[in-house]
C-alpha cells in the first residue's frame, strides 16, 4: 500500500471505531438501565442482573474489539508518514482514545471494573468524533524539531498517562454521584452494580500512585528533549508551565492521601482538579496557546 | 480577641523561633506551599514573558501603559522569578529539608534495627484473627512463612514481631533529597551559566566572544573571559521542505569549527536536535531565514552599500520584512522591503509567498527619502525604518538581476543567502538536575510500590495474628489470610 492508501485506511478505521465504541455505549447504557424492569415488585432490594450481564459481556467485546481496530488506525497512520504518530493533535487525540481504552481494558481485567464502560465509550467517542472532524490533517512528515528518538518516548508517556488520569477522574466522578444518591437515602436501581464507594475510592488512588512516577517521567523526559531541541531543559513554555501545574496538584494529591489521610469526597475533588489541569494543557494551551509546543497543525 | 496578653506563655525569641519553624515544616504548611506554587504558576502562562516573548510584552506596554506599568510592578511579566514566587518555592524547599533531613537520620538508625515490640492487645489491631492451628508449632510455622516472605523478625517470648517494606521510606526519602538535588542543579545553572544568540549569514564567521553576540546573558557568578575559545565558520545550510504541505522537513548547518581558535577546523554538522558540544557549553542551531543581496549605486554609478542584509520570516512560507538603510548618499535613503521566496500574487492579496523554498524570488521595496535618524543616539531596530523624518518615493518589485531606478540612484537585486540563529548556552548545573530526575523517578517508583506493613504472631491459649499497613495501604488483608492458610496447614497435616 502507498502511503496516500495507509492514510485513508486509517482513516477508515477510525470511522469504524466510531461505530464499534457507538455500540458498545449502547450496550453499557442498556446494561446498567435493564435492571430497572428487573426489579421485583414488592422488594426493592432485589434484582435480577442475568439479562444485563449478557449486555454488558456484548458491551465489552466491542470495547476490546474497538481497541483493535483502533490499534490498527493508529499503526496504519503512522506507517503513512513513516514515523511515530504523535505528530499533530489529530494524531495525539486518537493515540490518547486508544491509551483510555487500553487504561480501561487493563482496569477492566484487573478490578472487574464493567460499568467504567459507560462513561469511557463516551469519552472515547467525543474524542475520536472531535479528531476526525475538527483537529484531522493529512499525514505528513515530522518538522525538524519533533526529529528525536524522544518523540516517542516523551510523547507516549505523557499520552497514557493522560488516558490513566481521565480514567481516575471518571472513577471519582463517579464516587461523587453515588455519594450524593447515598446521602439522599440510597442508590437507584441502576446504579446497585456500581461497586462500593470505598473501592471506588481506592480505584482512583491507585490509578493515580501507579501512574504518577509515569508522568514525572514525561515531564523530565521532555526536559531532557527540551534540552537537546531548545538549548535549555526548562523554559516555563505555557505547556511545561500547565505540565508542572498538574504535577503539583497531583503530588499534593498524593501527600493529602497519605500523609494527611484524605478520603472519600475531598479526595475526589482534589483528583478531578488536578486531571483537569491536564485537560486544560491538553485543549487549551494546544489550540489558543502560544509557545514552543506548538505542534496541533492548528 | 478575647485572650489576654498576660495569658499568653512567654516562650521567649528562641521559643517563638522553634514554634515558626515547627510550623514551617509541618507537612500542612508544606502541602499548602506545594498547592500555593502550581497556583502560582498560572499567571506566567497566561500573560507573555520578558524570557520567551518580549515584543509581546512590549505590545502591552504600547495598548495600556498604565495597566501594563501596574501589571510590571507585581511581576506578572517576569513570574518565574519574581520575588514572590521565589518565596513560595524557597519556603517550600526549606520546609522540605527541614522534615526530610531528621527523617533520613532517623531513617539511617533504623537501619538493621529489629521491629518494635509486639501490642499488647492485638485485638485492636487491623485484621486481628484467631486462628485454629497446633499452638506449639505456630511459632515456628509462622516465622518460616515470614522468612519466606522476607519480613524482618523479632521473636520475643511467645510472640513475634514481623516488618517488611523498610525501603518505602528508602524511596521516599531519595525522591524528596533529589528535589533538593535538582534545585541545586537549577541555581548552579543560574548562577554560573550563560545563554546568548548570534544570527550569522552563510559564510559568515563566529569567534566566541562576547563582543560577537547580538544579546548574550551571564550568570551572577560567571565572568566574561569564560567564554569556551572557539570560532565556527558556517558553510552550507540546506532546509528541506515537503512539497504538500511547505512544512520543514529538515535543516542542516554545516560548519568548520576550530577549537580552539587557530587549531585545525573540523568539519561539524549541527541540526535542531544535535546541538554541537564542547565540556557543558552547546551550539544550538535556533532559527533561519533569508537575506538578500542587494547592491545600492548612487547618480554616478558608484557603490553606497551592497551586501545581504537579514529578513526576519513572517509566516510559513517565509516571506520576509526587513529594511536597507543606505546612510551614505545624499540625501539618504532607506527601503522597506520584503523578500517573497517562491512569488504569486492574487487581486485580494497582491504578492504573497506560495512555497519556503526560494524558487522563483521577488523583492518587494518602497524607497524612502530623507534622514534615517541613525545619529539621534537612540537605538534603532535593525529591521525596521524610523519613517517619522523620511518621504517615500516610490514601490517596486524586483525579479532576481534587475535593478530599479528610484532617481537619485538605483538599487539591483543581485541573489540571496541563508541565515542561521546559532543559540549558544552553557549550562554548568545541568548534570546535577539530570541526577537529580533520574533518582527523583527511581525513589519514586521504589516508595510508590513499596507496601510497609507489620504482622504480629501471639501465642497464648489460642493463636492470635494482627497486622498494620502504613498509611491504609491495601494488601495486609491478602497477606494475613494467607498467613492463617499455612497455620491451618499444619493442624490440618497434623489431623
Amino acid at each position: 500500500m502507498t502511503s496516500t492508501n495507509l492514510a485513508f485506511f486509517s482513516n477508515d478505521a477510525i470511522y469504524a471505531c466510531l461505530v464499534i465504541f457507538t455500540i458498545a455505549f449502547f450496550a453499557h447504557t442498556l446494561e446498567v438501565s435493564w435492571s430497572l424492569k428487573n426489579v421485583a415488585e414488592n422488594d426493592k432490594t432485589q434484582f435480577d442482573f442475568s439479562k444485563m450481564q449478557r449486555v454488558g459481556r456484548i458491551g465489552t467485546a466491542m470495547m476490546i474489539l474497538g481497541f483493535l481496530v483502533l490499534t490498527v488506525a493508529v499503526v496504519t497512520r503512522g506507517m503513512s508518514a513513516h514515523r511515530v504518530p504523535w505528530g499533530n493533535m489529530y494524531e495525539f487525540s486518537i493515540t490518547g482514545a486508544l491509551m483510555l481504552t487500553a487504561a480501561y481494558l487493563f482496569a477492566f481485567a484487573k478490578y472487574k471494573v464493567r460499568w467504567l464502560g459507560l462513561p469511557v465509550s463516551i469519552s472515547v467517542l467525543l474524542t475520536l468524533g472531535t479528531a476526525i472532524t475538527v483537529l484531522y490533517r493529512p499525514s505528513a512528515p515530522l518538522v525538524p524539531a519533533l526529529k528525536s528518538p524522544w518523540l516517542a518516548i516523551h510523547v507516549l508517556a505523557a499520552i497514557i498517562s493522560g488516558g490513566v488520569f481521565l480514567v481516575a477522574n471518571l472513577v471519582a466522578g463517579t464516587f461523587l454521584i453515588m455519594e450524593r444518591y447515598e446521602l439522599k437515602g440510597g442508590r437507584p436501581a441502576w446504579a446497585q452494580k456500581i461497586p462500593t464507594l470505598e473501592s471506588l475510592d481506592q480505584l482512583s488512588y491507585r490509578l493515580i500512585a501507579f501512574v504518577f512516577p509515569l508522568w514525572t517521567f514525561a515531564i523530565i523526559a521532555g526536559a531532557i528533549w527540551a534540552e537537546s531541541a531548545w538549548g535549555k531543559y526548562w523554559s516555563w513554555d505555557p505547556k511545561e508551565t500547565w505540565a508542572f501545574i498538574t504535577w503539583v496538584a497531583y503530588a499534593a494529591y498524593l501527600h493529602a492521601r497519605v500523609t494527611v489521610g484524605w478520603r472519600g469526597r475531598r479526595a475526589a475533588w482534589l483528583c478531578i482538579f488536578a486531571g483537569s489541569t491536564f485537560l486544560f494543557n491538553y485543549i487549551w494551551v494546544n489550540i489558543w496557546g502560544t509557545g514552543l509546543h506548538t505542534y496541533s497543525g492548528l | 480577641m478575647s485572650t489576654n496578653r498576660a495569658d499568653l506563655p512567654d516562650i521567649g525569641v528562641i521559643g517563638l523561633l522553634r514554634w515558626a519553624w515547627r510550623q514551617l515544616t509541618s507537612m500542612r504548611t508544606a502541602l499548602i506551599l506545594l498547592m500555593l506554587l502550581g497556583v502560582a504558576a498560572i499567571p506566567g502562562s497566561l500573560f507573555p514573558q520578558r524570557s520567551q516573548n518580549p515584543q509581546k510584552v512590549d505590545s502591552y506596554f504600547r495598548t495600556d501603559p498604565t495597566l501594563a506599568k501596574w501589571m510590571d510592578r507585581i511581576h506578572l511579566f517576569n513570574v518565574y522569578a519574581s520575588p514572590w514566587f521565589s518565596a513560595i518555592y524557597l519556603l517550600l524547599f526549606i520546609s522540605l529539608i527541614g522534615c526530610v533531613l531528621p527523617r533520613t537520620f532517623h531513617h539511617l538508625r533504623a537501619i538493621g534495627k529489629k521491629p518494635p515490640l509486639t501490642p499488647r492487645n492485638l485485638d485492636r489491631m487491623e485484621g486481628f484473627r484467631v486462628v485454629a492451628t497446633e499452638n506449639e508449632l505456630a511459632l515456628a510455622v509462622a516465622k518460616k512463612w515470614l522468612k519466606k516472605n522476607h519480613f524482618r523478625i523479632r521473636h520475643e517470648g511467645n510472640s513475634l514481631s514481623a516488618e517488611k517494606g523498610y525501603s518505602r521510606e528508602t524511596g521516599n526519602l531519595m525522591f524528596h533529597l533529589s528535589l533538593i538535588l535538582i534545585l541545586v542543579g537549577v541555581a548552579l545553572g543560574g548562577l554560573f551559566g550563560m545563554k546568548g544568540e548570534a544570527i550569522l549569514n552563510v559564510g559568515d564567521r563566529f569567534i566566541n566572544t562576547p563582543t560577537s553576540y547580538d544579546n548574550i546573558t551571564f550568570g551572577k557568578f560567571q565572568g566574561q573571559g569564560s567564554l569556551v575559545p572557539f570560532s565556527l565558520t558556517t558553510t552550507n545550510f540546506v532546509a528541506t521542505y515537503d512539497p504538500v504541505t511547505s512544512e520543514p522537513s529538515n535543516y542542516v548547518l554545516t560548519t568548520k569549527i576550530s577549537n580552539p581558535i587557530g587549531s585545525p577546523a573540523k568539519t561539524v554538522i549541527i541540526k535542531v536536535n544535535k546541538p554541537w558540544t564542547s565540556g557543558s557549553t552547546k551550539v544550538y542551531l535556533q532559527a533561519n531565514g533569508y537575506s538578500p543581496l542587494v547592491t545600492v549605486r548612487d547618480k554616478t554609478g558608484q557603490i553606497t552599500f551592497k551586501g545581504p542584509v537579514i529578513f526576519l520570516p513572517q509566516d510559513s512560507n517565509l516571506s520576509s520584512l526587513g529594511a536597507i538603510k543606505v546612510p551614505d548618499m545624499v540625501p539618504q535613503i532607506g527601503f522597506i522591503a520584503s523578500f517573497i521566496p517562491t512569488a504569486g500574487s492574487s487581486k485580494a492579496r497582491g504578492i504573497f509567498s506560495t512555497y519556503p523554498e526560494v524558487l522563483d524570488p521577488r523583492l518587494v521595496l518602497s524607497a524612502w527619502q530623507g534622514n534615517l535618524g541613525l545619529d539621534s543616539g537612540n537605538p534603532q531596530s535593525v529591521y525596521s525604518l524610523d519613517t517619522s523624518k523620511m518621504t517615500k518615493i516610490g514601490l517596486k518589485a524586483l525579479t532576481l538581476g534587475s535593478t530599479y531606478n528610484f532617481g537619485t540612484g538605483s538599487i539591483t537585486f543581485d541573489g540571496w543567502k541563508s541565515w542561521v540563529n546559532l543559540q549558544i548556552v552553557d549550562d554548568p548545573g545541568k548534570m546535577y538536575a539530570l541526577f537529580g530526575a533520574i533518582f527523583a523517578i527511581l525513589g519514586l517508583l521504589i516508595s510508590l510500590f513499596t507496601r510497609q506493613r507489620r504482622i504480629w504472631v501471639k501465642v497464648g491459649e489460642s493463636v492470635e495474628i494482627a497486622g498494620l499497613a502504613k498509611n491504609g495501604i491495601p494488601g495486609l488483608e491478602e497477606e494475613l489470610t494467607a498467613l492463617t492458610r499455612a497455620l491451618e496447614e499444619v493442624r490440618e497435616e497434623s489431623e
